[in-house]
């Protein structure tokens, strides 16, 4: 009864192209070429596994990671082709039927999550940071996942030199996983491709070398708080579907624009129902945000951060965060700009409690890797102030933070797996004093990420941050400029902290060391350093590419 | 295309910055002679720019133009007005004698020496601190960007120097402090950190108040070239509604204000220079808070014309406070460093004054301030600097007589004490009382209420003049050496050129006043009249 009468509002007026799903089973057409990137790093990620059960042990180290790296090379490749031949720009459209988008966003995310991804692995294959045990050289990972720390079997495995090569596949899965998200064009597959990155990482999280408790603490939280908020965006979609009485992005778009007028009698009762469609759109954006890790669901990020193995927090900081905001743009422009309106207060709220609480926290912490924890709250705050312009150069300019963000995260990270004492990583702010005099040069690389986290001029992170901002400011969202600003000055503090710390200091006499890294964590490093030097000093090669990749496809 | 000279004048320091960086540890002096090679490069540079301008001509000169950030609309463009060329003058001027007088500043102390290899595993790579060449470099570095922005015109370019600067000088601040410090090694290191981190948290909180205002100037005027905003402006092309260009004139004014400083914003400054070494002190108030006076003059009136003129009241006020308490506060200081810089907060309200008064005395006396007071500071911090090193203590109370054991130093400490208090026949004077015209003709009580520090004036330069030098001889600065050749030859140009500028301000006050005729009409204010002529 009220379903009719909401539905009149919607008369024919005109057919809508699509064939009606179910009528009868039509094979799906695929088109691989287009799917290329993702289906290289699933596919070398299932070679990985039968690497580890077929590959004798003392090879599979060096497999694994020319594999890994192969395969993101590859799939790297692939992307440039498919933007080459203006995937991108004009031919942007809808594979898969209907469920993945081969657009500019998703070209663009993907490129910079495959090479920050090719960096991060880097520091997961470094094997010269940890003093050797038993002769052998050894990573930053478990000798064994599944030995209970401090048991027998642990020992024997590290006397055995094991290591868990396995990390290469799973890094493999969780960036296929998050190759689809930015990409995906329909719930479920945003849920498929959420649980395939998110699932390797929490067993990332949990195999550190060191501190294996800690570690493990941090997997099970990061576990337990992700498939909460699974669950909240498994829920969203039961809602949206119930809303629109389709998943596919386009579909429920054009439910929210008004211009659908066959109704599934079998939804009849709730198609068209704006409370479904603002709790479901609510609940959908609260899963993603909790990946973005935006205050009030960032609970989850100082612990994880603190307690994964460092490679892995590098990988996860940079790249999750990159997939994330990919997969939360293409939802809030693409499904839901209907409801622009309805959430501006609400994404107001959440970008000022993201980037000041980010901020303010990270002022008292005491352990570096939970101050980048905070750091990175903080950040997706101004990434979210980008977010909200709603505007072309709104999606463009969080393209480009993005890019800047990861590479300048990676690298920071890379250097925190640098500084060592006799209980590993040096983590703690107190034994960084002094590290400017000790090591100058290590010191003076991971002051020059600060100052691009803090915004400085000359940096990437300055041309990110103005980026944004100019897109808000534009968008008509001047006051979370105002608060970006204000937030940006509070960060700069602790950001100040660190480096008085390195440098004016005296260093302490039983102060970490800075190990040598081999060429590994140095390439990483050294593109790090690169990245935030030249997106400083001349980004318009990079702004026009992140322009030119802003369009959406619907 | 011609030599961009501009660009050379700031490329020069930060190649000398560069090449000064990778001088190898053990090659301390040579580090040292790099630099000043290069400071005395860009002055010839510098010189060129000066001969090369017509101060009649166009109101930029020597303008360069790139694209840099097209997305941004930001453009690498650079020009030089008069009050531009005399402050790159100023600058490039002073360096070759800070960096002269700091020669043995950051010399590693050889009872602090670090051990050597204890650093990095297994000791691959030995440990190499290299403070000296830090030094230089660094001061190098902050050349560079501050001569470009004063030839920047464009917002958003100066935005960037304005604020890179500060990274540079956060370094120097509170990586080379003052030896000559009260209390404990931990006591000066933790004051010198503060005082760094102090300074930096303000400006960069100043700077990012900014950022805001240039970010919302872009929305409103979509470019940031400061001739075609100016131009739009002019021509109406370009309204702003009132309550906007009030905005956005507070945002980039309180940038301007914490760097020039203006009360209440100062109170970095007297922690910076006093944990500074002494010429890295002339550094931050002869040279780096002048970008902040000189943005006032050209960004915030002309961009913001009626903004300024309804903040004039407000400015002006701030300015006398800046100048009675500035002025009461050295008074009352008993350490020198701190003395001067409460004394350089007193001169930066004459300043703000002149140019807020809207006069063309005012504005031409303010530009001529600011080069005099940075030749009149530097000469008496840096004398002070050398007073400081020999005995090794701040405090005003640990000196007397001195002028009987080092009557050179006395006496140059003298002129430039004298210099401060604008001593007719040096060249502080001609500008103070062009300032003191400009205020007296369009707010006579301003006017009068500045005279006031004058007085004030001649009492802290006096007194301390009459504590440390005059009287019986301490037995701690008996044993003082006069100065030497290299500090005489920082010093002796220095009092030259206030005795030449004192007498015979033509030569800068030529280039000086056809840019301040331009920033006049911006502000589209005529010098009041005599009341004579007005009552014919």
């Amino acid at each position: 009864m009220s379903a009719t009468a909401v539905h009149s509002l919607w008369t024919t007026a005109g057919e809508v192209t699509s064939a009606a799903p179910g009528d009868r089973f039509t094979a799906p057409t695929i088109e691989y070429a287009q799917l290329a990137p993702v289906l290289i790093v699933v596919g070398v990620a299932v070679l990985g596994v039968l690497v580890e059960a077929f590959v004798p042990r003392r090879h599979r180290y060096t497999t694994q990671v020319f594999l890994t790296v192969v395969a993101l090379a590859a799939s790297f490749a692939a992307v440039i082709g498919l933007a080459a031949d203006g995937y991108a720009t004009k031919s942007a459209h809808i594979a898969a039927m209907g469920a993945i988008a081969v657009d500019g966003p998703a070209l663009f995310l993907q490129g910079t999550i495959l090479l920050v991804s090719m960096v991060s692995v880097f520091t997961f294959a470094e094997r010269r940071l940890d003093p050797a045990s038993h002769g052998n050289r050894v990573d930053s990972f478990a000798a064994q996942a599944g030995s209970v720390p401090g048991s027998d079997g642990e020992k024997a495995a590290v006397k055995a030199g094991f290591t868990t090569t396995e990390v290469f596949p799973l890094v493999l899965f969780s960036v296929a996983g998050m190759l689809v998200f930015p990409a995906a064009n329909d719930l479920l597959t945003l849920f498929v491709a959420l649980e395939v990155f998110s699932l390797p990482l929490y067993l990332l999280c949990a195999v550190a070398r060191r501190k294996r408790l800690m570690s493990q603490e941090s997997a099970v939280k990061y576990f337990l708080l992700g498939s909460f908020s699974s669950a909240f965006l498994l829920f969203g979609i039961a809602l949206l579907y119930g809303y629109a009485g389709t998943v596919s992005y386009a579909g429920i778009a054009a439910v929210v624009d008004g211009g659908v007028q066959d109704i599934d009698p079998a939804l009849a009762d709730t198609m068209g129902n704006d409370a479904l469609l603002l709790i479901g759109g609510a609940l959908v954006l609260m899963g993603l945000l909790f990946k973005v890790g935006a205050v009030p669901f960032h609970m989850w990020t100082p612990d994880v951060y603190q307690g994964a193995p460092t490679p892995v927090t590098g990988f996860m900081a940079a790249a999750t965060k990159v997939a994330a905001f990919g997969a939360l743009l293409r939802l809030l422009y693409v499904v839901l700009p209907g409801l622009t309106w309805d959430l501006r207060p609400v994404m107001w709220g959440v970008a000022i409690v993201t980037m000041v609480g980010g901020a303010v926290v990270a002022i008292t912490q005491t352990d570096i890797k939970r101050l980048l924890a905070y750091s990175s709250i903080a950040h997706a705050g101004f990434i979210l102030a980008g977010v909200i312009a709603a505007s072309p150069e709104g999606i463009s300019s969080v393209l480009f933070y993005l890019g800047v963000y990861s590479f300048v995260t990676v690298g920071a990270f890379a250097v925190v797996t640098l500084v060592r004492d006799a209980g590993g990583e040096a983590t703690h702010l107190s034994k960084w004093a002094g590290l400017g005099r000790r090591s100058p040069l290590t010191a003076a690389v991971f002051a020059v990420f600060l100052l691009s986290f803090a915004g400085i001029p000359l940096t990437s992170g300055f041309s990110g941050k103005f980026a944004v901002f100019k897109a808000a400011a534009d968008g008509g969202a001047a006051g979370l400029v105002v608060v970006g600003v204000i937030s940006s000055a509070i960060a700069a503090f602790f950001y100040i902290r660190v480096i008085v710390l390195m440098f004016f200091s005296e260093p302490k006499a039983d102060g970490p060391t800075v190990a040598v890294p081999s060429p590994l964590t140095m390439t990483t490093i050294a593109v790090g350093v690169a990245v935030t030097l030249v997106l400083g000093l001349a980004p318009q090669y990079f702004l026009d590419l992140a322009s030119q990749a802003g369009v959406f496809v619907r | 295309m011609s030599f961009p000279l501009l660009t050379a004048t700031a490329a020069l320091p930060a190649i000398g910055a560069v090449v000064t960086a990778a001088v190898p540890a053990g090659r301390r002096t040579a580090a040292k002679w790099t630099a000043l090679f290069f400071s005395l490069g860009t002055l010839v540079l510098a010189g060129l720019v000066f001969a090369r301008f017509e101060p009649g001509g166009d109101r930029y000169q020597l303008t360069e133009s790139h694209a840099w950030i097209k997305d941004f609309g930001v453009r690498y463009d650079l020009g030089v007005d008069g009050i531009g060329v005399a402050l790159l003058g100023l600058t490039a001027l002073l360096m070759p004698f800070i960096l002269l007088a700091g020669w043995h500043d950051a010399d590693p102390s050889p009872d602090s020496r670090p051990e050597s290899g204890g650093g990095d595993t297994g000791g691959a790579r030995p440990y190499r601190w290299r403070p000296t060449q830090g030094f230089f470099a660094l001061i190098l570095m902050v050349e560079a960007m501050v001569i470009l922005s004063f030839e920047a015109t464009d917002v958003f370019l100066f935005y960037i120097l304005f604020e890179a600067m500060l990274i540079p000088m956060y370094f120097l601040i509170g990586g080379f402090g003052d030896r000559a410090h009260a209390g404990t090694d931990d006591n000066a290191a933790a004051q010198r950190s503060y005082a760094a981190v102090k300074f930096l948290l303000y400006n960069l909180a100043g700077g990012l108040i900014m950022l805001a205002a240039v970010i919302g100037l872009y929305v409103v005027a979509g470019s940031f070239s400061l001739a075609e905003i100016a131009e739009a402006r002019a021509n109406g092309s370009l309204e702003m509604a009132g309550s906007t260009e009030k905005w956005l004139f507070l945002g980039f004014f309180f940038a301007f204000a914490v760097k020039a400083p203006l009360w209440p914003l100062h109170t970095w400054l007297p922690n910076a220079m006093g944990e500074a070494t002494a010429p890295v002190a002339v550094l931050i108030t002869a040279i780096v808070d002048k970008v902040g006076t000189f943005a006032m003059l050209r960004y915030c009136l002309q961009l913001f014309p009626d903004a300024s003129k309804w903040a004039t009241p407000v400015i002006v006020v701030l300015a006398l406070v800046s100048i009675i308490y500035g002025a009461l506060l050295a008074v009352g200081q008993r350490d020198i460093k701190r003395l001067i810089a409460y004394a350089s907060i007193s001169h930066f309200g004459f300043i703000v004054l002149g140019i807020f008064a809207m006069t063309s005395q005012g504005q031409s006396g303010a530009t001529l301030y600011m080069v005099n007071h940075g030749i009149s500071t530097a000469a008496l911090m840096l004398v002070a600097g050398f007073l400081i090193t020999r005995r090794g203590s701040r405090l005003i109370a640990d000196y007397g007589g001195v002028q009987k054991v080092a009557p050179v130093l006395a006496g140059t400490f003298l002129i430039g004490g004298l210099a401060t208090l604008s001593l007719p026949g040096l060249a502080p004077f001609v500008s103070e009382f062009l300032v003191l015209v400009g205020a007296f003709s369009a707010y006579p009580a301003a006017g009068i209420i500045a005279t006031v520090g004058i007085v004030l004036a001649a009492l802290y330069v006096l007194v301390l003049y009459q504590r440390t030098m005059t009287g019986p001889v301490k037995e701690s600065v008996r044993a003082m050496p006069d100065l030497r050749v290299r500090e005489l030859a920082v010093v002796v140009p220095l009092i030259a050129l206030l005795l030449f500028l004192g007498v015979f301000p033509k030569p800068v006050a030529d280039v000086v006043n056809p840019a301040v005729q331009h920033t006049m009409q911006d502000v589209q204010k005529k010098d009041p009249q005599p009341e004579v002529e007005a009552a014919k």
